[in-house]
């Protein structure tokens, strides 16, 4: 095994049996990063001697026959929206250039718990905002697949380190599809969890209502294995619920049959702007499911054309009160000050100069949709049909197990080829809003390449909290089609 | 001729409730500490960071808004509230705005009219914000202390039914007296524990609509809401009656000029942009939980007041006096002990009320030292009115004991001991008589020619004589004998 092809259960099994050391599966991670990176530019932070001081004890833990954990020995990375103690948090903004966090974000602390190395943190879009990882303060990140197209985004570092092997796994956060889209664009496993499955403790918040963390991964049993790590509540963050968390690699069984697999139209035969190349990869792929015991089920959720206006007045509108605080008064960016400026000079200068485009554009019209006199025009009306959406998407899970759909209706694009036209990068969110908008659990999972040669995702959605049951069916479904042994060819010999 | 006018006053008043930790994480919400010493990435607003409420605060809320009447919401929610400030870390306030935690109370306050009802909009649970501290100079470096940023407050915002100042500070008072009685805030105006902003508009009398409001703020103490609400009255009904009209604005109570000042008008009022904070979810409260919080209510001021003037026959001002504190009622029940005598119960509550508040204004000891103290203080008042301290030694004995370091009660003790007893002897008492009026022929003359309030100027001269520590009622009784025989 080498690092190019190491999965999370693998390295954790390779270490737990002594064939490799962590200081070696470290070495061979950095080794890789400082090979490839210059032309992926996935990684904001590598924290080279941490990881090596880490992988030492854990060396010496195992020498001694200390218990280990289940991510013991398994090289990992944080999307750069995560706290972590020692290593700087930028967010991908120049507002936060040079800022260290002082506490770990929840999940930090618990990957550290069971075992992990951090290595690094990845980039992204900045404050999460985008579906590119093009507005990062710090350069675009490049898709393994094709360095002149975008890994999606916004955790295109996560997704990007990821396929190209840098590391065996990597954390990112799901405001609108930013696990889920750069997972499908970039050929790897992606799991937005439940609203309220992991703690949001120490992730810069865009969205709160809709932001969650999850895991990029090759293959599905390892994003299982970063589920069961990071989940559960947590008295740090009122929003993380105490339901239980069930043994989600137990739950692979590759076993379908009988799962009843929702269709819906919207997703499929009536999506507008879908590549007809997805439809059918798409298509395709709920056939392997069916021949494997799975029913098909036609479902209409008309409620989906609203996703994205509903998405971006929410998204926004929260995004506005979480960006105040990046003020330039206790950290981050801060203008020089000129002779005469006052306060509201600071501001103003600190956050025009501290913030790229997109973040201000977001900032704008969430401020707009909560002003007095729009408020219930806009952010109101977006709550009531939030609403709706939910409960259509409640109401289709009654009767369906899970929901079945492409997660990008295109494959990677170029880069710079949407960045001039914001509306057309929205809609490049049109499928994984509503799991965001509904709290509902969505995984993507690599389809056959398309026919350019590019990935491309199929997204499930589950009911709240049965994170289990779409690991199942992801878990067969990559099994059957051996979708999770693809690798990007670029990169391959070290 | 033009009308007579009738102010319409409504107060909303911030209460610090007193949790020993802050309302969204577990700092410490001790006042006068170093600057920034109680922050974290909570109160700090870090990125990252998240609220999780403080059940305490919750509790204090219910108990406010129960001792009020309020309705108390089953789901109340945590809104944010937007505005840029250096000393407010996340560029909004948590607090609540549609759906706060209490509704529709009321307060009852003494008037001279008699009992008046003012009603209450809702009270609601938010985080305070921190303090700027300006430099000297505009130029000057402001610099921001986050010590009580996050620290629990509750807004009670009343109904806009007070008329005059007076009832604007009795309102506050008795506002004051229920919270304190409560426990959920210390009442300390001057350290911001309370504070209050005044509404205030008038219009003829007999109108039914309300005129043009200004919102008074920076008013920290009773006096301040009484002259603040007073100066803004008349500086309304002199504007109607030259014909210009209010203009909707918030305005500052300069409390050393005794004036209101223009801070912003309602163009430049802020558009707060309120909406649910999604860091919090909804605060649901059980009916059984809010229930068993009515429970553990205590007996309130209105009905203390009502006890104590029928059980002991106190004056309605000591009644007041003694009940605007617990620890002060406390301390006067102490004293009592059980000896419910109606004269001595009003004259412990006059000793408590003058003497010892007096004493206590002056040092450094807390209401809680007097409450220990209180079987040693009840003894000094029993022996003064018996008349085996006098006034002066009484005085002294006070002020010596409270300046003092040790235990008040062991202050006192001593400073007993030092004072001696009284010359009662009643052959030094008459020399010492004898010797005054030898030496004060002409006024023994005004006296005898009917002046009788010279007697006043010997008792004085006598215990002047006896260095303070004379009898009184016993060097009246030779002079009298001595000028009258």
């Amino acid at each position: 095994m080498t690092a190019h092809t190491a999965t999370v259960t693998g390295c954790a099994a390779a270490f737990a049996a002594g064939e490799v050391s962590a200081v070696a599966a470290t070495q061979a991670a950095l080794a890789r990063i400082a090979a490839l990176d210059g032309s992926l530019n996935s990684h904001l932070h590598v924290d080279a001697q941490g990881a090596l001081a880490t992988a030492a004890q854990l060396d010496r833990d195992r020498a001694a026959g200390r218990a280990l954990g289940p991510l013991s020995g398994v090289p990992i990375s944080l999307k750069d929206n995560l706290a972590a103690i020692g290593m700087p948090m930028t967010a991908g903004s120049r507002m936060l250039h040079g800022y260290q966090p002082p506490f770990d974000a929840t999940v930090t602390a618990r990957l550290k718990a069971a075992g992990a190395v951090l290595i690094g943190k990845t980039n992204l879009d900045e404050f999460a905002m985008g579906s590119s990882s093009e507005s990062s303060a710090f350069g675009c990140v490049h898709n393994p697949w094709d360095l002149n197209r975008v890994p999606g985004g916004s955790s295109g570092g996560s997704a990007a380190a990821v396929a190209a092997g840098l590391v065996a796994a990597a954390l990112g956060t799901d405001t609108g599809g930013s696990i889920r889209q750069p997972a499908a664009l970039c050929g790897i496993v992606g799991l937005k969890p439940t609203y309220g499955r992991v703690s949001r403790y120490g992730a810069v918040a865009y969205a709160s209502s809709l932001d969650q963390i999850g895991p990029l991964t090759r293959t599905v049993r390892d994003a299982a294995r970063l589920l069961q790590v990071i989940s559960g509540a947590d008295a740090r963050d009122s929003t993380c619920a105490a339901a239980p968390v069930p043994d989600f690699e137990a739950a692979l069984t590759r076993d379908v049959r009988g799962l009843r697999l929702g269709v819906p139209r919207e997703y499929l035969d009536d999506a507008q702007g879908l590549d007809p190349a997805v439809r059918a990869a798409v298509q395709a792929a709920l056939h392997v499911l069916e021949d494997h015991g799975a029913v098909l089920v036609p479902v209409a959720l008309p409620h989906t054309r609203f996703c994205i206006a509903t998405y971006y007045l929410i998204a926004t509108a929260e995004a506005s009160a979480n960006l105040a605080r990046y003020d330039g008064v206790r950290f981050g960016h801060r203008a020089v000050p000129q002779a005469g400026d006052g306060i509201d000079d600071l501001y103003a200068k600190s956050r025009a100069e501290g913030f790229g485009a997109e973040v201000k554009r977001r900032i704008l019209l969430g401020t707009f949709a909560l002003s007095a006199g729009y408020h219930d025009a806009y952010y109101k009306k977006a709550c009531q049909v939030r609403r709706l959406i939910h409960d259509e998407l409640l109401a289709a899970l009654q009767t369906c197990d899970a929901l079945a759909g492409p997660t990008s209706p295109v494959p990677a694009w170029p880069i710079g080829g949407k960045s001039e036209n914001p509306l057309e990068m929205y809609l490049m969110d049109v499928f994984t809003l509503s799991a965001n908008l509904a709290g509902l659990p969505g995984l993507s999972l690599p389809l056959p390449l398309h026919p350019s040669g590019l990935p491309i995702g199929l997204q499930l959605l589950g009911r709240p909290f049965d994170e289990a049951t779409l690991l199942r069916i992801g878990d067969a479904y990559t099994s059957f089609s051996a979708t999770d042994l693809l690798r990007p060819p670029w990169g391959a010999a070290p | 001729m033009m009308p007579a006018f009738e102010s319409v006053i409504g107060l909303e008043v911030h209460a610090q409730l007193r949790t020993a930790s802050k309302i969204f994480c577990g700092c410490s919400t001790t006042f006068g500490a170093e600057a920034n010493a109680h922050v974290c990435p909570v109160c700090l607003g870090l990125p990252g960071a998240l609220p999780v409420l403080n059940g305490a605060a919750v509790r204090m809320a219910v108990l406010a808004g129960l001792a009020t009447g309020c309705d108390i919401a089953e789901t109340s929610v945590f809104a944010r509230k937007n505005y840029f400030y250096p000393d407010l870390p996340k560029g909004y306030q948590i607090s609540q705005a549609d759906a706060p935690i209490c509704r529709h109370g009321h307060l009852d306050i003494q008037t001279q009219g008699g009992i008046r009802r003012a009603r209450i909009l809702r009270i609601h649970l938010e985080e305070d914000a921190g303090k700027s501290i300006h430099g000297a100079t505009a130029a000057a470096t402001t610099r921001i202390d986050l010590n009580r940023a996050g620290v629990p407050l509750i807004e009670i915002v009343g109904e806009p039914d007070l008329r005059t100042p007076e009832e604007a500070a009795d309102y506050l008072r008795e506002l004051r007296a229920i919270l304190v009685c409560l426990g959920v805030c210390d009442g300390n105006m001057e350290e911001g524990s309370l504070r209050c902003d005044a509404n205030v508009s008038v219009r003829p009398l007999g109108q039914e609509t309300l005129g043009t409001r200004c919102e008074i703020k920076n008013i920290n103490s009773f006096r301040g809401v009484r002259d603040a609400v007073a100066y803004e009255i008349e500086r309304q009904v002199a504007l109607v009656r030259a014909g210009a009209s209010v203009v909707q604005q918030t305005r500052l109570w300069n409390a050393d000029l005794g004036r209101t000042e223009a801070m912003r008008s309602k163009e430049e009022a802020h558009d707060y942009r309120y909406f649910p904070d999604p860091d919090l979810l909804p605060l649901v409260l059980l009916r059984a939980d809010i229930e068993l919080l009515r429970a553990q209510l205590p007996e309130l001021p209105a009905a203390q007041r009502q006890r104590l003037q029928r059980d002991f026959g106190l004056p309605p001002a000591q009644a007041l006096a003694l009940t605007e504190d617990p620890l002060r009622l406390a301390a006067w029940e102490a004293a009592l002990g059980q000896r419910p005598d109606a004269n001595r119960a009003l004259a412990l509550a006059n000793f408590l009320l003058t003497q010892v508040q007096a004493a206590l204004g002056r040092s450094q000891r807390s209401a809680s030292d007097v409450r220990a103290a209180m079987p040693m203080l009840a003894q000094l008042c029993d022996r003064w009115r018996a008349g085996d301290l006098s006034n002066k030694m009484l005085a002294e004995v006070l002020q010596g004991a409270f300046g003092d370091s040790q235990p008040l009660a062991t202050a006192l003790a001593q400073q007993l001991a030092q004072a001696g007893a009284v010359v009662s002897d009643v052959a030094a008492l008459e020399a010492a008589v004898d010797e005054v009026l030898a030496r004060a022929q002409p006024q023994v003359q005004r006296y005898r020619a009917g002046h009788t309030q010279v007697l006043g100027f010997f008792v004085g001269q006598v215990m002047k004589a006896l260095a303070g520590k004379g009898n009184a009622a016993k060097v009246q009784e030779i002079l009298k004998a001595r000028l009258d025989g």
